[in-house]
């Protein structure tokens, strides 16, 4: 062999082992399934494609969880991991699954939304690929993903994404971005598909309520708050106050913008007449100046660089040693649905939606997250779920 | 898959096949061979539907 080929073979064989080395743990991050046991509220599993046909086959398509309680009343539809980034969504929502039992109405709960961006990662900033949350019975492991859809999925982005149907022009990734993209179209993008999906389950199921669940840095204004149109503002700050009184922590309401297109928060209640609410708790791990984006970060929620920020009055939610930790986030996001739930059936008695079994702040502070997770290898095989 | 998703897969493709082209073209400057075939990486991963 020349010398000229024995140095293109050696960086054909570093080259090639560098794509093996990340490729094998990219592929096997986007393969890998979380289980979710149903809980004793399940009566129905269906699948977003059932309501956006042109989902079907496609990454983007996601479970749709039914709960159905004995006696008739209001529907709650509720929607997590809308960014795959912010997984407290995701938590709390698979907590509700696996443990709510609905007395009366129905509750719907989407766990995956954005199934594509929870099977992306995200390039340059160093995340952890998964993050474990211990329980009694071992650790559950999770897939940390991406704000955004994978563009294995939806690809190319336009220089500008034109929002459907106001046509306000929006940044290029938001057109991956499944809280940029509502009311959706059924033959749109994929990620207008998968929220034309979700209008057309408010829509037929007749939603009252509809709560997208989200995390906001501690950097961010519109932090630690449940974001609130006109028509859902009342009961917005009913269940604020009511959570700060009753369990002591705060999340205030921020009103929803009417010139900002394509939140869930502004099109559910402009597209259909479910009173849509989007709850944001901080999630430090998101700030841009912390130390290294670790498992631990991402769980704790403590970082000596934001503690520094904080004592110079920069964040905006108060933050201290203690962090700001998975199980607080969680419980602030099952507490503020509780309490909306609450707040509407004390409003719409004729509608009302009542969730028992569902831990709220101060049990998730206790417990931690992982108590109110059931293990898969004792639960019946026809209660266990993939997406 | 889109037609526009097609299209730039075989953008991809060809972008590519002209890096291996210039890789293997080249005789002697080893910089420039080692920046072909990290150009390539990303491109490789999209054709394979990994990344």
């Amino acid at each position: 062999m020349t010398k000229e080929w024995t140095i293109k073979t050696v960086i054909i064989v570093v080259v090639v082992a560098i794509m093996a080395l990340t490729g094998i743990q990219m592929y096997r991050h986007r393969h890998f399934d979380v289980p979710f046991v149903a809980g004793p509220g399940v009566t129905k599993v269906a699948r977003l494609s059932d309501y956006s046909p042109r989902l079907k086959g496609t990454m983007a398509d996601t479970n749709v969880y039914f709960m159905e309680g004995k006696e008739p009343g209001g529907t709650l539809f509720l929607m997590a991991n809308t960014h795959s980034n912010e997984p407290a969504s995701m938590l709390a929502s698979i907590i509700i699954l696996e443990n709510a039992v609905i007395e009366q109405g129905t509750l719907i709960v989407i766990p995956q939304f954005n199934n594509s961006g929870g099977r992306n990662t995200r390039p340059g900033d160093g995340y952890p690929l998964y993050f474990t949350i211990p329980t009694s019975w071992g650790g559950k492991t999770f897939r940390m993903g991406n704000r955004d859809a994978s563009p294995l999925d939806q690809w190319p982005d336009p220089d500008v994404y034109v929002h459907y149907p106001d046509r306000q022009l929006l940044s290029y990734i938001d057109v991956r971005n499944t809280n940029r993209t509502w009311p959706g179209r059924v033959d749109g993008p994929l990620m207008e598909r998968v929220t034309f999906g979700a209008m057309e389950i408010m829509k037929q199921q007749k939603a009252d309520i509809g709560i997208d669940i989200h995390g906001a840095e501690t950097m961010f204004p519109v932090t630690n708050c449940i974001v609130a149109p006109d028509k859902s503002a009342r009961i917005a700050t009913m269940a604020s106050l009511t959570v700060k009184a009753m369990e002591g922590f705060d999340s205030h309401v921020e009103p929803s913008p009417s010139g900002f297109r394509g939140l869930s928060h502004r099109e559910i209640g402009d597209y259909s007449d479910t009173m849509p609410f989007l709850l944001e708790a901080p999630i430090p791990f998101l700030d841009q100046p912390t130390g290294p984006k670790t498992e631990a970060l991402l769980l704790e929620g403590k970082d000596p660089f934001l503690l520094s920020l904080a004592q110079q009055k920069k964040l905006f939610v108060p933050y201290d040693e203690e962090g700001w930790s998975m199980a607080k986030r969680v419980g602030q996001h099952t507490s503020v649905i509780l309490e909306i739930a609450r707040q509407y059936s004390k409003r719409t008695p004729e509608r009302a939606i009542t969730i028992r079994g569902v831990p709220r702040y101060g049990q998730l502070l206790e417990n931690g997250v992982g108590a109110y997770f059931h293990d898969p290898e004792k639960a019946p095989k026809d209660r266990i779920f993939y997406n | 898959m889109p037609l526009i998703m097609i299209a730039y897969y075989v953008i991809s493709a060809f972008l590519a096949a002209m890096l291996l082209w210039n890789f293997i073209r080249e005789k002697k400057n080893v910089e420039e061979m080692i920046q072909y075939m990290i150009v390539m990486i990303p491109l490789v991963l999209r054709i394979l539907r990994v990344k």
